[in-house]
């Protein structure tokens, strides 16, 4: 590889707020927004997500993580087929039809989701229209909601950004006078929820809800008294969603690594006035076992470089992360989208100069990353072992979606899947 | 429409990329939403191949729809021919450029590229992955391979063949090139090319160099095969070496079609499978039921080697590829059962529910439903999973291939003396009806826990009325008859309940049927231990 130019010069001084981005158009080896279905679908213990799309849909979704492993899903494609490219009538008719299906074969569904996908918005099937249509037609039993995964409006967890975003219309209101409430957004394994709402009931918030929740019906009300608090970066239109509706956003990073979450849990502390001894009780312990975890990985991690092809906004928080409290050095941080106003505590704290980019132009991206030669190189599934047959040592970004990484007590879960890849390679070398 | 849990293909374009990722100097521009590269991970993940496919997805968006598609696609194939220089290009459209009609191939026309371009048609709508992969090579062929006047033929004193089909994630493709390969050059063979797998264009370009083609993957290759014996007269073999026997049979077919004594071949080919399914630790194989699910061509030789070979009974065959549904139904007349061409898994496993077979042979999705039903199951065709791309060498064609399949197929099953002590002696706490294979760990069979339940609910239901109950059919034949109808059954009393659990486990379902419907054809409402006996006498005359 000759000479790579980079086309955005590198700031120098003030953290990245104001830092240069480079925006890239081309081909995307990212997943679309359907493949948040993969998670969601377990996170929502009694919802079900019918995908209204072609066989690619329902291919991409069974092959996306080997999903194979839950033998009676509670997701499925109505495929569609030629006849209903015929007639859009006849295409509702249609669709009416499988959901009737669906709904005979699995009566315990209490939350349906119609996902729309690349093959529907382009053909315009209303899908928020068949919505009410079906839950009026089930109204006592099925609640049925709509929103689009397709990869010409969404980027993989932009995915559970739009499904989430469908939920906040059906949110109680709370009353006018109730006391402020804390609201966790965000998909978050139960382990984690239940370590922060032990720590956060020690610093005496009491009451704390998430959204979404474990069960479709266990439903936080919303009002002026609620106070959101994002547990993961790209939920642009849910937190748009939820301030409408008169919620307020806390202003915090993502609570990935210790300075992170302290930041985080530090905000919500703030907005319920609680003291800074109770703050500093609550998360002492968690603070020093978390510590203790990172200085082991550190020793691995420490001076390596990392480059980071965009998947699903976490990039930047986990940059961060790695370049604080790891001392890693970050070459370039891609991302598919990048949410300013979300972002902007994470990227006033990321190591100036730092090289980023958003969307993606793969082959001048992946030009990019073999001129630099990185000692880590954070990618999706299709490049991983391209890669690391041409030697470099990668960490599969869809990883980091479907583990538990937030938190002080996954802080070193967290490193550990850096390190990993890094000792495997030695290990296997020597 | 169609509701679908799990899909044994993708869709067409995926079958497009199988050709062109097998291929060398190949390169496939793919006119696609952003999403659809998932694809480039069943080749490096499922695969695991160190190479990215050759193929570029434009990649278009929403915001592009009002505007330009047309100019995106002709820049990303622009560039791709740039940065990867090769010999040929596949232009196409996924299921969503399809909708937005913008023609790769005429468009890819006006960039006058100075290599062939083949266009590609392929309807996301009404076909699936195996044919999309058939037309792809088929096009390639038909636009690439020359006349045989064409072309510089090679001057051997060897016959000459082709071999044709295998590709990127095919099942055992790989392993059963080498053993094909090398059972034809030891015949005295020539192989000129194999295509698609490391063919190159200029391979496709000289197929014509040779007397016959080898077709090993009728689903992939028999369109070309046919367009090639149509246009150059070479003729095709039409027997799959899968299995002793048909490998004997293959060896014959290839000798005729080059002239050659096919004997020498055979005395010293033989496998060592075929010694094992004699030895008589082997008779407890006897009439084991079989259900047999796959591609067509895995199938319909799959459940001749289980027949033939392995001495069992095949209580049912199944394929999810339509195109070939004929031939599976003529597999199925030679065993009396009827062949069951469906592609909804909800289907296929309520047959295997309601077969009772005690050997599953079929893909991974009938992995699963076997592990769910606590059956042993063998994987024998695509859909593909990591799984079946072993580190070691395990064609499944060839003799080699027949001992792989003997391995395979047997290993799962409880061997003989472990079956009697079982079906003698009950409630030992290593050797219990309920336990698995003591070889696989000893589990508990699913099925039978199963079993256990609705036999606890049947006799409660005795217990408040001796009457013929309505009761609903089991959960599985609810999903796929539309009609949750109701089917009349016979109730069992406690003690023919207490005697069927005598019968071990994996006749028991069976038993369980037999008996039933012996009882309803003779309005006996209540089940006895006497009918039970009566039922198992009648069934076992016949």
């Amino acid at each position: 590889m000759s000479v790579v130019s980079f086309p955005v010069p590198v700031k120098t001084a003030g953290g990245c707020s104001d830092a240069p981005v480079l925006r890239e158009r081309g081909q995307h080896e990212v997943f679309c927004g359907l493949t948040g279905i993969i998670w969601l679908h377990r996170k929502i213990q009694d919802a079900f997500f019918l995908v209204v799309g072609s066989r690619t849909c329902a291919h991409l979704i069974q092959s996306a993580a080997g999903v194979m492993i839950f033998a009676e899903p509670r997701f499925a494609t109505a495929i569609i087929d030629e006849r209903d490219l015929a007639g859009l009538s006849d295409a509702n008719t249609e669709l009416d039809r499988v959901v009737n299906q669906l709904l005979a074969r699995r009566p315990e569904i209490k939350l349906l989701f119609l996902v729309g996908s690349c093959p529907s918005e382009v053909i315009k099937l209303d899908l928020s229209r068949a919505a009410s249509r079906l839950s009026a037609q089930h109204a006592s039993s099925v609640r049925v909601l709509n929103y689009s995964g397709s990869g010409i409006e969404t980027t993989f967890t932009q995915g559970e950004d739009a499904c989430l975003a469908s939920m906040v219309p059906g949110l109680p209101a709370a009353a006018a006078d109730a006391a402020q409430e804390l609201v966790i957004v965000g998909t978050l394994a139960d382990v984690v929820e239940d370590q922060f709402v032990r720590i956060l009931n020690h610093m005496g918030i009491e009451r704390v809800r998430f959204f979404p929740p474990r069960r479709a019906d266990d439903q936080a009300p919303i009002g002026p008294g609620t106070r959101l608090l994002l547990a993961q970066p790209f939920l642009a239109d849910t937190a748009k969603a939820l301030q409408a509706r008169g919620a307020s956003l806390l202003p915090a990073p993502f609570p990935l690594g210790i300075e992170g979450t302290t930041a985080w849990l530090q905000s919500a502390a703030t907005a319920f006035q609680v003291s800074k001894e109770r703050f500093d009780a609550a998360v002492a312990a968690p603070t020093a076992r978390a510590a203790a975890s990172l200085s082991r990985a550190k020793l691995h991690l420490e001076g390596k470089s990392i480059f980071f092809f965009p998947d699903s906004q976490l990039e930047i928080p986990l940059a961060r992360f790695l370049a604080r409290e790891l001392g890693m050095k970050l070459l370039e941080v891609g991302t598919p989208y990048l949410h300013r106003q979300h972002m902007a505590m994470e990227l006033a704290m990321l190591p100036e100069g730092t090289f980023l980019s958003e969307g993606q132009h793969v082959e001048k991206q992946l030009d990019r990353c073999r001129a630099l030669h990185p000692d880590m190189v954070v990618c999706g599934l299709g490049l991983a072992n391209p890669l690391e047959s041409e030697g470099m040592t990668t960490k599969w970004a869809i990883e980091l979606v479907f583990t538990p990484i937030q938190g002080f007590d996954q802080a070193g879960d967290l490193a550990e899947l850096f390190t990993r890849p890094l000792v495997r390679r030695m290990r296997l070398a020597a | 429409m169609q509701l679908t849990l799990w899909t044994y293909e993708g869709p067409p374009h995926v079958g497009a990329m199988r050709i062109a990722t097998a291929m060398e100097g190949v390169h496939y521009v793919l006119h696609a939403p952003q999403g659809d590269t998932y694809a480039d991970l069943l080749f490096t993940m499922i695969e695991r191949l160190q190479k990215r496919p050759p193929v570029t997805y434009t990649t278009f968006q929403a915001r592009d729809l009002g505007g330009d598609t047309a100019e995106l696609f002709k820049t990303a194939a622009r560039e791709a021919y740039e940065r990867f220089q090769p010999k040929a290009m596949l232009v196409g459209s996924s299921c969503t450029a399809e909708l937005i009609q913008d023609d790769p191939g005429g468009l890819c026309k006006a960039l006058n590229l100075p290599v062939p371009v083949v266009a590609l048609e392929l309807p996301s709508y009404q076909r699936k992955e195996n044919w999309g992969a058939s037309e792809t090579f088929y096009q390639l062929v038909r636009n690439l391979a020359l006349p045989a006047d064409q072309i510089e033929k090679t001057q051997s004193s060897k016959p000459r063949c082709n071999i044709l089909g295998p590709a990127a994630l095919g099942f055992r493709h790989r392993d059963d090139l080498t053993e094909i390969r090398k059972l034809l050059t030891d015949m005295g063979l020539e192989i000129n090319v194999v295509a698609p797998l490391s063919a190159t264009p200029a391979d496709i370009a000289r197929l014509a160099d040779a007397q016959f083609n080898v077709v090993l993957y009728p689903e992939i290759a028999n369109l070309s095969a046919q367009w090639l014996q149509r246009q150059f007269g070479q003729a095709f073999t039409k027997t799959i070496p899968i299995g002793t026997k048909a490998t004997r049979d293959f060896v014959r077919e290839v000798a005729q079609l080059a002239g050659l004594d096919p004997e020498a071949a055979l005395v010293k080919a033989e496998s060592r499978a075929t010694w094992y399914t004699r030895s008589v630790d082997s008779t407890y194989l006897t009439n084991k039921r079989v259900f047999v699910f796959g591609d067509a061509t895995h199938a319909v030789a799959a459940a001749k080697v289980a027949a033939d070979e392995m001495g069992f009974t095949v209580v049912g065959i199944g394929t999810y590829s339509r195109e070939f549904a004929r031939e599976v139904r003529d597999a199925a007349k030679l065993y009396g059962v009827e062949a069951l061409i469906s592609d909804d898994y909800l289907e296929i496993e309520a047959r295997i529910a309601e077969l009772n077979p005690e050997l599953v042979l079929g893909t991974q999705m009938e992995r699963h439903i076997a592990k769910r039903l606590g059956v042993p199951c063998a994987v024998i065709s695509a859909p593909v999973h990591v799984q079946d791309f072993p580190a070691r060498y395990s064609p499944q064609m060839g003799f080699e291939g027949a001992n792989v399949l003997f391995d395979t197929w047997v290993h799962p099953l409880m061997m003989g003396l472990e079956e009697h002590l079982i079906g003698m002696f009950r409630g030992d706490s290593e050797f219990h009806e309920d336990a698995a294979p003591s070889h696989l760990g000893g589990g508990v069979h699913v099925q039978t826990a199963q079993a256990a339940s609705a036999v606890k609910t049947g006799t409660s239901t005795v217990a408040t009325s001796a009457a013929p109950e309505q009761i609903s059919a089991p959960a599985l034949n609810q999903g796929t008859s539309q009609s949750s109808a109701s089917i009349l059954i016979a109730a069992w009393d406690a003690g023919a309940e207490n005697e069927l659990k005598k019968i071990p486990f994996f006749v028991r379902g069976k038993a369980r049927r037999n008996t039933e419907k012996y009882a309803i054809e003779r309005g006996v409402t209540l089940i006895t231990t006497e009918t039970l006996y009566e039922s198992k006498a009648y069934y076992s005359q016949s």
